[in-house]
């Protein structure tokens, strides 16, 4: 293909991709790949928030009023499930399809034929699990967490939740030893590891985050199989074993998961902060190592999603410890930012908006997760609303804003067009305020004692309930303006300029806006 | 007034005298905490609870402060830094100073909560030195009390009006039910000023056990037994719930404890253990041994078919459907030749429970009144139309 890239015909084409469907079928293209993960990301973001308008209406007031119990934990449990592994881990893959490659002068991912495959088994993972909504029992409704023996009772569903979690780990596996193989194999002459922008360290360590633990989930996923057909007891009490050792395995991998969700949206802040701030992010190195000190620790906690269930008191203190420690390098980000913003000279375009947006409100997030390490005022907080709350502003106000900031940071290189920055602003602010109405009031509903995953609740909640599923229904209609916003930008608009932003930095904005099909077929030279 | 006679009162108005035993027999006053609009966690009724509730206070202004300094730094800067006011950017980008005094002030921090923080956990799992036990055994959905030192034991399940309330197209609103999904038949009733020593486990999935004015929650994990303790220091209602998802009703298993004054609560042992008193007697008819065979009269199909209706719509529903249709792995038990045709079976499945499977044994949770009525509605309601009339009597033969 490269010798004809100067060919007459091809010459203001420059590889143009193929025409119809196989194009996406087939691709192994990282932008394609990069779309078509981002595209999917946003339908799931729409079903899995679908989902939350179920709960939220049926929360609005005390009583049973649109949904049976069984069908209402069926949605909290889908909910989670498509969010996580839905929206959020392949949105941020997609970024990473999409930006990696560009960011450190690689003409493309280091296995394209593997980006492909690790694509496509998602929607087919996500059909599988979606389809058990409608068998006969209904869909996975134990919690996304998947505790036996609770999760044993589920009916037709359950090998197929199994098979789906099996299928998802093993596409988000693919994808991350794809990043890692890029990101160490394939950076540009002079593209030193300690040169590489944040978001390109970011991704290497949550990839090797997610090769260590997806197997864990899935060891445990198959060790539930078993009890449930082959006449194992791993988690059977009658049978010799234990149901919290589920638990363990569980959170090995959950808890290694939640920072999953969260280390690539530092990356994407550390980009765009310094962009608006048109001043160099403060502390690059510290940023790298406070990164990594995350993803070590994040191993030692799990713990602490358990202090209920009986654990010696070593364990319980250990556990309380080394969660405490995870706020240390997590405050220097938070700082680093905030010396970024001083002395800079910020306009504030939708993109830092999110982004200064995500800094407040993941502090909020990082804070009640402070109180939340404590063991013994968790066994207050454990299982209440406050945690609903707590977890909603990392990974809703923090990991989506943080998206939703990248989005519109990158949409421009993108599809070269600027994308309607008024409309831009409403969906921010919009998102703002309800995002907040939607999920603090549920900090006073748990300290109250209202525990999660209810259907209904006692009349001493229903105040905060209704607002809250205010907020909720606001938040879910401001996020049609997002959708609106990303058509549109497609379809036209002012044409963007090559560098977009007056403080953008790095290989990215070297390239024209739209980036072309092939980019760095010959590696640039970074100094 | 004779236990058959109580059982049908009891069917007929609902458990409602059960209520009434619970909120007004023993006078106690009902916790402050529990109001519309409350934002904080309880003090509570304990010395434990009191410590949670400081190192919660504690922990939450250093948070607050630290979160009031984030936000006023970066309000500043958007404020002051801004490209329209002119703002020149400077281009400094490292500090090793600064970065070392913001990771050791917060190192520091941390260990300042931790030293409370850790004082408070050895407390809270300090389970010796106990004056009483009650084991605490968590069930789809409902929770069952046994005093180790007394002859005491009893079911607890969320009350009747909350039950008719929570329906869809309820007959009543939630609105006008007091203490709406937080109140049960037999509440757990304990003397305050006594170390009590909780033993919590579970019969079929994972619970958790959670009033919050006791300052902690636990789970009650089958097959395993976890220890908890508590002195209650006033008497009164402490209203909570079950914290750990167990399936459809998960939402509706409250727990209400009712901590008395020692001498109302020996009074109130006395009653349990002796059966003196009527209501109190109502509230064990589940499990006394009650040797009036010989005066249990028929109940007529309308009477069985009723108490059956009800406890259906309590121990079956959830599983077998409203229609009889069953779910999944559920068995439908509407059009069942086996269910329609072999009435001994019926009884012993409903009784004993299938090993190996979710159906539970009802021996020891329903009276011969509640299991004749259960048994005699499947065999005739939806269609199945057997004709057949299961009454105490035959249940009595069959344990």
């Amino acid at each position: 293909m490269s010798s004809t890239t100067h060919d007459a015909h091809h010459d203001h084409h420059d590889h143009a991709p193929p025409k119809g469907m196989t194009r996406w079928l087939f691709t192994t293209n990282h932008k394609d790949l990069g779309v078509l993960y981002m595209v999917f990301a946003l339908i799931m973001f729409f079903v899995g928030g679908a989902m939350a308008m179920v709960i939220r209406a049926e929360l609005f007031q005390p009583g049973l009023n649109l949904v049976d119990p069984h069908f209402f934990n069926q949605m909290t449990t889908m909910h989670a499930l498509v969010m996580i592994f839905g929206a959020v881990m392949p949105a941020f893959t997609g970024l990473a399809n999409w930006l990696i490659p560009v960011q450190i002068g690689a003409p493309d991912m280091a296995l394209p034929r593997v980006n492909n495959w690790a694509f496509w088994l998602l929607p087919a993972g996500f059909v599988l699990l979606l389809l058990t909504l409608f068998m006969p029992g209904g869909g996975p409704a134990g919690g996304w967490t998947m505790y036996p023996p609770l999760v044993l009772q589920l009916g037709d569903a359950f090998p197929f939740l199994i098979f789906a979690v099996h299928v998802l780990g093993i596409s988000s596996i693919m994808g991350s030893i794809n990043i890692v193989a890029t990101i160490l194999n394939m950076r540009a002459p002079g593209m030193t590891l300690m040169k590489m922008p944040l978001f390109v360290w970011a991704w290497l360590i949550t990839a090797f985050l997610i090769v260590a633990v997806m197997p864990v989930l899935a060891g445990a996923v198959t060790m539930l199989l078993t009890d449930q057909y082959f006449g194992t007891s791993f988690f059977s009490a009658a049978g010799g074993g234990d149901p919290v050792m589920f638990q363990h395995i569980f959170w090995f991998f959950g808890h290694p998961e939640v920072y999953i969700l969260i280390l690539p949206a530092f990356g994407i802040v550390s980009a765009i902060i310094p962009t608006f701030a048109r001043k160099p992010l403060f502390g690059y190195s510290s940023m790298v190592y406070a990164t990594a000190s995350i993803a070590f620790l994040s191993f030692i906690v799990w713990g602490h999603h358990m202090f209920s269930v009986g654990m010696p008191l070593a364990g319980q203190l250990f556990f309380m410890y080394a969660t405490m420690l995870v706020a240390v390098p997590t405050g220097v980000k938070i700082f680093n930012w905030m010396a970024t913003m001083w002395q800079g000279s910020m306009t504030f375009e939708t993109p830092m908006l999110f982004a200064i947006a995500f800094v407040i409100l993941f502090t909020i997030g990082g804070l009640s997760g402070v109180m939340l390490a404590l063991a013994p005022v968790d066994l207050q907080y454990h299982d209440t609303y406050f945690v609903v709350a707590h977890f909603h502003y990392v990974l809703v106000s923090g990991a989506i804003f943080s998206i939703m900031a990248g989005v519109y940071y990158w949409l421009p290189k993108w599809t070269g067009h600027m994308y309607d920055e008024r409309l831009g602003k409403w969906h921010f602010w919009l998102s703002m305020v309800s995002v907040n109405v939607l999920f603090f009031p549920q900090h006073f509903l748990g300290l109250a004692g209202m525990p999660r995953r209810i259907p209904d609740y006692a009349l001493q909640f229903a105040e905060f309930n209704m607002i809250s599923s205010i907020g909720g229904f606001a938040f879910g209609l401001s996020q049609l303006i997002f959708l609106w916003v990303i058509i549109k930008c497609v379809r036209g608009g002012e044409k963007a300029s090559d560098q977009v932003w007056e403080g953008a930095k790095g290989l990215e904005w070297t390239l024209p806006s739209p980036a072309p099909y092939h980019t760095f077929e010959t590696p640039p030279v970074v100094k | 007034m004779n236990l058959k006679m109580l059982t049908r009162a009891l069917s007929a108005v609902g458990g409602a005298g059960l209520l009434l035993f619970a909120a007004s027999a023993l006078a106690v006053p009902e916790s402050e905490w529990r109001r519309p609009w409350a934002l904080n966690l309880p003090q509570g009724v304990t010395s434990l609870s009191e410590q949670v509730y400081n190192l919660h206070m504690l922990v939450f202004w250093i948070v607050c402060i630290i979160g009031l300094i984030v936000f006023f730094g970066v309000f500043y800067s958007v404020w002051k830094f801004r490209k329209s006011v002119g703002a020149v950017p400077a281009q400094w980008h490292h500090s090793t100073t600064v970065e070392i005094i913001w990771t050791v002030i917060p190192f520091l921090i941390l260990l300042f909560i931790a030293i409370p923080a850790t004082q408070t956990m050895v407390k809270i799992d300090d389970t010796s030195d106990y004056d009483m036990t009650v084991k605490v055994t968590g069930y789809q959905w409902m929770w069952e009390y046994e005093y180790l030192d007394e002859d005491i034991s009893f079911f607890s399940r969320l009350d009747r009006d909350s039950d008719r309330a929570r329906q869809r197209n309820p007959e009543i609103r939630p609105q006008d039910v007091e203490h709406y999904l937080l109140n049960v038949d037999n509440p757990l009733v304990v003397p305050v000023n006594t170390r009590i020593r909780f033993l919590l486990t579970a019969n079929d999935v994972i619970h958790a056990w959670w009033v919050p004015e006791l300052g902690w929650k636990k789970d009650a994990i089958p097959g395993f037994i976890n220890e908890a303790w508590a002195e209650i220091r006033e008497p009164g209602v402490y209203r909570g719930q079950c914290a750990e998802l167990c399936g459809r009703d998960h939402g509706f298993m409250p727990i209400v404890v009712v901590a008395l004054e020692q001498d109302d609560y020996e009074a109130w042992v006395d009653e349990q253990v002796n059966g003196n008193g009527e209501a109190e007697e109502t509230a064990e008819v589940a499990d006394e041994d009650n040797g009036e065979v010989a005066e249990q009269e028929d109940m007529s199909m309308d009477e069985l078919m009723s108490v059956g209706e009800r406890v259906y719509g309590n121990q079956c529903l959830a599983c077998h459907q409203a229609e009889g249709q069953g779910m999944a792995t559920f068995p439908a038990l509407a059009g069942n030749d086996q269910v329609i045709e072999d009435r001994e079976w019926v009884k012993d499945v409903i009784i004993n429970g299938v090993s190996g499977t979710a159906m539970q044994a009802f021996g020891n949770r329903l009276n011969d009144e509640e299991i004749a009525g259960v048994v005699t509605y499947i065999m005739n309601a939806w269609g199945n139309d057997s004709g057949e009339e299961v009454q105490p009597a035959d249940i009595r033969a069959a344990r």
